[in-house]
């Protein structure tokens, strides 16, 4: 069997920057396992720009973005292995991946890091009555098809799903010929940045229907329509309100699911509310060793914070790998009300970085509202945000300070209040 | 010639709606702003909206089948549709280098179109 | 001129040519879609039904103990998935328990063998996540599950491999009698044949009307249908039936042969033989009526929702055999459930007729058995190994979702009747039947299919030869 200190699933945004982070540390027994031909994951398909404003203080395209990684992981000249799918992952890291070349391998790990990305929701999922006919895809698989295959999905659009994926291919398909009918979004407000509303919606006069879902689709062997309808408070179709709308597909970008299969394997314990795994400070799960970074962990809004998040990742495992990961007590991350999750679930005051990063996302949209902060019932944070919705990740940064002063500290809780 | 003009602000997620007067193009007043991001957004949009524009072009003999590329810098918004036309039947042939300009000078704005990914020979 | 014309090759026309196929004789099969097992056999509860729930006396209690009693082996060798669960027929109520015990003493008239009544607390301990509205059981073990496109599409390659053509996109449109037999005339030309088979499902009474004055009348029963992720898959262990009514066997529970959890149909009668739409009336009853079975509908696990027709005939059995007055005119029609279960056995019925009549040979060695294609997935790792280093596209994952690789999806493209269509991948090699539903596979799918049948991919169809998936290349309509 292989030996390897970390084995990277996945080389997409997340595990280039943990195969960086964990070289810079000092580890040189790294291997990344990508299952594409090429490194770079979903940044390959994301042709439009908007990426890399934190990181690199520059407006970058996907490609650009994973090129900057990828040229680090050339130069630092880590393993990598191209066309590889791991098809099981032990919880004692064994790693099982297979390829045409070397055919099937199975390597012992010291430290696996979990950076596998997400998947769509199918419109099974959404159980949308209708025939099967073909032109439904999901918006990412119509991205793959424009943007790396070259070829269109169909010529008269409608998208159901106003997320960044669902705007940013109304605007694709624009440019490359298709005509847009609308956008419809189930909820009353855009799940999407509001930049690509302005862009990619009012810029080509495409329609956003809000609080609209798609009831039914039409056609037995192609699509020839959708049936679009108003909903109310509840989400539920008002009676009435239906209207056809002729196409000949149907997008959907109805939400992204971290793909988990191999965590689930593995016996690695699941955040119900995310989807991914349960995480510490330190970005380990619940099998030490295992870590987990990037949309597999929980889905974000912004490459560069999937960045960020990976490099501690790879610190970690390195740290991990060296057995100076010592743990201790742990400080648990209480999800308050108007908070629908954290990353992580629990600090340990004794390895946290100098700052710890918790990532949420709000249950609704809250406007003038304020993020509290509170260890053990003691109010520490208490800032004014104009504005907090589901669709954009926020975040919270716990100075050490804050854990040394208080030993014996039981949590930290996140709310949202008004005043 | 007085004129209103109503958009949403993009600097953050707040959406400000900021409705800008004009006289004879040029601005008279903006409300609705809350901050100097939105201030700024404003003056440019209204007077001259300019956007980058990406695409993908069909590569023969490389390792990918398609490169993607971008305007260098934003173009103005209203020869978006030229420069797309200037990409239609377009193809280039391997080797491609991220950076390299595709198209010069596209749709006449000065600013050129640009690979944003390298692509080897197969 | 042909012997013998099979109209249909749903998993009843294959069932008859696969056991036709057995002896010396020129038979085709006509089938109206692009594929076989188009319609109602690939949306149905893929039940093989223990036969406790047919009238004594009727079509369908013999053929479906016929069929019971032969699907392990008849799977075995046709390597079709086949898992003998058992099936749970649960009472609700104190008046539910007489119709119960009748159905028992129905079930063994018929010859099931094994019936057991239980109570409530041995239901319960059998399946824990019941519901707790149970006041008791029947327990048919002889019950199991079968996947549904397997057993058509094993019997079809069976079939083409011992000699019988197929015919698709092929229509008919018109059938007449002739001094040898009959003149049959399709969208792709006419045929001349000594019998004619009548396997059209919805259609068959459309088929048999146009020949004989015994009169046949199918009403399409709509049933829908919901399919869950795998992760669920072990909710429930056996079948979970409830007290069957005059439109069917009601709403089941059940594992699937392939480890998924499937609830449904509904039943409602349609006016449209091509309806196969869901409907959110349809799709909520079934959900409704399935927690009355189990504790919860784990409905966040939904991956998919179907919709099939039952040719329900008007009389309410199967009409299978010769028209009484047109010599040489077999049907098999009305074949709604227990239709699966019967098929082989309707197929061995049939054949034995037909061979009598016509005076067939067996051939001296028929091809008895069908290899599947390989399950990756399921080799051990040893085996997974050494088929890479012997074929290096069992190397590539292609359908993450079920770990299906580019090896097993040419071999479902290339084996005899193989696929030719998305669809037609996803029902031989699993593609694209996953929780993503193709979302990953597809693009690679599109380009392998491709690639083997040397067609460009804006050729490549979901199913129907009008279902296309891409219009043209980027910037074509600019």
């Amino acid at each position: 069997m292989i030996q390897k200190d970390i084995v990277i699933i996945g080389g997409g945004p997340a595990g280039l920057a943990a195969a960086v982070a964990a070289h810079q540390a000092g580890n040189r027994s790294i291997l990344i396992l990508e299952r594409d031909s090429v490194l770079g994951g979903i940044l390959n398909q994301c042709i439009h720009n908007g990426f890399g404003l934190h990181v690199f203080k520059e407006e970058l395209t996907g490609p650009e973005y994973a090129a900057r990684y990828i040229r680090q992981v050339e130069a630092c000249g880590i393993e990598v292995k191209l066309d590889t799918m791991v098809i099981d992952l032990t919880a004692d890291k064994i790693v099982t991946a297979i390829n045409e070349k070397d055919g099937l391998l199975q390597i012992q790990a010291q430290a696996v890091i979990l950076a596998m990305g997400c998947r769509e929701r199918p419109r099974g999922a959404l159980n949308i009555p209708g025939s099967r006919p073909s032109g439904i895809f999901s918006a990412g698989t119509a991205q793959r098809f424009v943007n790396i295959e070259g070829y269109m999905p169909g010529h008269q659009i409608v998208i159901l799903g106003s997320g960044d994926i669902g705007l940013i291919m109304a605007r694709r398909l624009t440019l490359e010929g298709a005509a847009v009918k609308m956008v419809c979004e189930i909820m009353p407000y855009s799940g999407g940045l509001k930049r690509n509303i302005v862009q990619c919606l009012d810029d080509y006069g495409i329609p956003l229907r809000l609080s609209h879902t798609v009831t039914q689709i039409h056609g037995k062997d192609r699509v020839t329509g959708v049936t679009v309808a108003k909903v109310d408070s509840d989400r539920n179709p008002i009676p009435g309100s239906e209207e056809f709308v002729a196409c000949d597909t149907l997008l959907l970008s109805v939400g992204l699911i971290p793909e988990n299969e191999l965590t689930r394997k593995a016996g690695i314990v699941i955040n119900p509310k995310t989807l991914g795994a349960i995480v510490d400070e330190s970005l380990t799960t619940s099998i030490e060793g295992i870590f987990a970074a990037g949309n597999v962990l929980h889905v974000h809004d912004l490459v560069d914070y999937v960045s960020t998040e990976a490099e501690l990742a790879g610190k970690n495992a390195v740290k991990y790998v060296s057995g100076r990961l010592v743990k201790n007590e742990s400080v648990a991350v209480v999800t308050g009300s108007g908070v629908r999750y954290t990353v992580p679930s629990a600090i340990h005051p004794a390895i946290a970085e100098t700052i710890t990063t918790i990532r949420f996302r709000t249950d609704n949209v809250y406007k003038d509202s304020y993020v509290s902060v509170d260890l053990d019932g003691e109010r520490l944070q208490h800032i004014k945000k104009r504005i907090l919705t589901p669709g954009e990740m926020e975040q919270v940064l716990i100075p050490r300070k804050w854990l040394s002063e208080r030993p014996g500290l039981a949590t930290i809780t996140i709310k949202i209040e008004e005043e | 010639m007085g004129e209103r003009k109503e958009l949403t602000c993009i600097g953050c997620p707040m959406g400000c709606p900021i409705e800008v007067e004009l006289d004879h193009g040029k601005i008279v007043q903006i409300t609705g702003f809350v901050c100097k991001k939105g201030e700024l957004y404003a003056m440019k949009e209204v007077v001259d909206p300019r956007r980058v524009i990406t695409s993908i072009v069909p590569v023969d003999g490389g390792t990918v089948g398609m490169v993607p590329v971008k305007t260098a810098g934003d173009i103005p918004k209203h020869r978006i549709k030229t420069c797309m036309e200037a990409l239609k039947g377009l193809r280039v042939t391997a080797p491609v280098t991220s950076g390299q300009v595709i198209v010069a000078n596209v749709g006449d704005t000065g600013i050129d179109m640009i690979a944003t990914r390298t692509v080897a020979r197969r | 001129m042909v012997d013998v014309l099979i109209i249909g090759a749903g998993v009843v026309g294959a069932s008859v040519a696969r056991a036709l196929s057995q002896y010396e004789l020129n038979a085709v099969v006509i089938e109206k879609n692009h594929d076989v097992c188009e319609e109602t056999s690939k949306a149905n509860s893929g039940i093989v039904h223990a036969g406790y729930d047919a009238l004594p006396g009727t079509m369908k209690a013999k053929f479906n103990l016929l069929g019971s009693r032969m699907m392990a082996s008849f799977c075995r060798d046709l390597d079709v998935p086949y898992r003998n669960n058992g099936s749970l027929i649960l009472a609700f109520c104190d008046n539910d328990l007489p119709r119960l015990a009748a159905l028992k003493e129905q079930g063994e008239l018929n010859g099931v063998e094994g019936l057991r009544l239980l109570t409530a607390a041995e239901a319960k301990r059998l399946e824990p996540n019941l519901n707790a509205g149970v006041v008791g059981a029947m327990l048919a073990p002889s019950g199991a599950v079968v996947d549904p496109f397997e057993l058509t599409i094993a019997q079809a390659e069976l079939a083409a491999v011992n000699g019988i053509d197929f015919v698709f996109d092929a229509e008919v449109r018109a059938i007449r009698k002739t001094t040898s037999g009959f003149l049959v005339t399709t969208d792709r030309g006419d045929y001349e044949t000594k019998v004619v088979v009548n396997c059209a499902g919805v259609r068959a009474d459309e088929l048999n009307n146009l020949v004989s004055t015994r009169k046949l009348s199918i009403i399409p029963r709509k049933g829908e249908y919901c399919l869950f992720d795998k992760q669920v898959g072990t909710l429930v262990e056996h079948t979970i039936f409830q007290m069957p009514t005059e439109l069917g066997k009601g709403v089941l529970v059940t594992p699937t042969a392939e480890g998924n959890l499937l609830i449904g149909p509904s039943a409602v009668d349609v006016a449209d033989k091509d309806d196969v739409s869901t409907t959110a009336e349809g799709l909520a009853e079934v959900v409704r009526k399935a927690r009355q079975s189990i504790v919860s509908v784990p409905t966040g696990f939904v991956i998919t929702a179907f919709a099939g027709l039952r040719a329900t005939e008007r009389d309410g059995d199967f009409v299978i055999g010769e028209a009484p007055d047109v010599p040489g005119f077999y049907n098999a029609a009305g074949i709604e459930s227990p239709g699966l279960t019967s098929a082989p056995a309707i197929g061995d019925h049939l054949a034995a007729s037909i061979a009598i009549a016509l005076g067939l040979e067996l051939k001296k060695n028929p091809i008895r058995k069908r290899p599947g294609t390989i399950r990756f997935e399921t080799l051990d790792t040893d085996r997974k190994a050494a088929m890479i280093r012997d074929n290096p596209d069992y190397g590539k994952i292609v359908c993450r979702c079920e770990l299906v690789t580019a090896a097993e999806i040419r071999d479902a493209i290339r084996r005899p009747l193989g696929a030719t269509t998305i669809d037609g991948v996803k029902r031989r090699a699993r593609a694209g039947s996953g929780r993503c539903q193709g979302g990953f596979c597809s693009p690679k799918v599109i380009r392998i299919l491709a690639e083997e049948l040397g067609i460009d991919p804006l050729e490549i169809v979901k199913s129907d030869q009008h279902s296309i998936i891409l219009v043209g290349f980027d910037k074509d309509d600019m």
